[in-house]
């Protein structure tokens, strides 16, 4: 597929400003929680979120192609973060704290993705019957 | 980085870790319904070895902020990791989908060994 180096260079743009967004998100809701908290809360709420968009083009594909690159590629794979979450894991005092960290974020993590896959399938069928 | 408030550093280390992901995804596509998604594996791998790297070398308030919270934090993720594996396990590529899981978790955990190993040699 040829693009135009212009289009390129906006899609690298727009996945920096939604990088600038994604983790600045994820650093303001730290200073909120404690940080093992923060690290579930980002990426349980970004994995629904990915997940809705994910199946939200499979199924019906009303958000904007670019929309979507800003969002997906951008704010939510910067919200997200897996190196922090595994130095938690690393650092966790006791063999149970490991446990807590990796079925915490893996557990409720793909969880999100399966409630996100819901609400698109709810979509879905909404526009279905409209 | 001296008079950058901590929200642009994480900020500019943010969108740096984002773009540099977005360049691995694009050298590193792979058919998303098809095989392990290596790219996704590729970036969660390296960066926790930084952020071990830059963690276990003390890094001052600063460096962590634009490094780690903002550069590795943005670089790797979760939510690819996460949709890719049940969207491989839903295509009833269940051994894959346990490949992506404890693939993911068992290399980032060894790169931050290693970057402890590392980091104790050099600093």
């Amino acid at each position: 597929m040829a693009r135009h180096p212009l289009a390129r260079l906006e899609t690298v743009a727009l996945v920096a400003i939604g990088g600038f967004a994604g983790a600045n998100l994820r650093f303001l809701v730290a200073g909120f929680l404690p940080e093992t908290v923060t690290v579930l809360v980002v990426n349980v709420v970004g994995s629904f979120l990915l997940g809705f968009l994910v199946y939200e083009a499979r199924y019906t594909g009303i958000v904007d192609p670019t929309a979507r690159v800003v969002f997906t590629t951008g704010v939510l794979s910067s919200l997200t973060t897996y190196s922090t979450f595994a130095l938690q894991a690393a650092l966790a005092a006791r063999p149970l704290g490991v446990a807590a960290v990796v079925t915490g974020n893996y557990g409720l993590g793909f969880a999100g993705v399966l409630v996100g896959r819901t609400v698109a399938a709810a979509v879905r069928n909404r526009r279905a019957r409209a | 980085m001296i008079g950058l408030g901590p929200a642009h550093l994480v900020g500019i280390g943010g969108a740096v870790g984002a773009v540099a992901r977005h360049a691995v995804y694009l050298r590193l596509a792979s058919d998303p319904d098809d095989g392990l998604p290596l790219s996704t594996l590729a970036v969660n791998v390296a960066g926790s070895f930084v952020l071990g790297l830059v963690a276990f070398a003390g890094a001052g308030e600063s460096a962590m902020q634009f490094l780690g919270i903002g550069v590795c934090g943005s670089f790797t993720t979760f939510s690819s990791f996460s949709v890719e594996t049940v969207r491989l396990w839903e295509a009833s590529e269940r051994r894959l989908a346990l490949v992506s899981a404890a693939g993911n978790l068992v290399c980032a955990l060894s790169a931050i060994g290693l970057a402890r190993l590392v980091a104790t040699a050099l600093f």
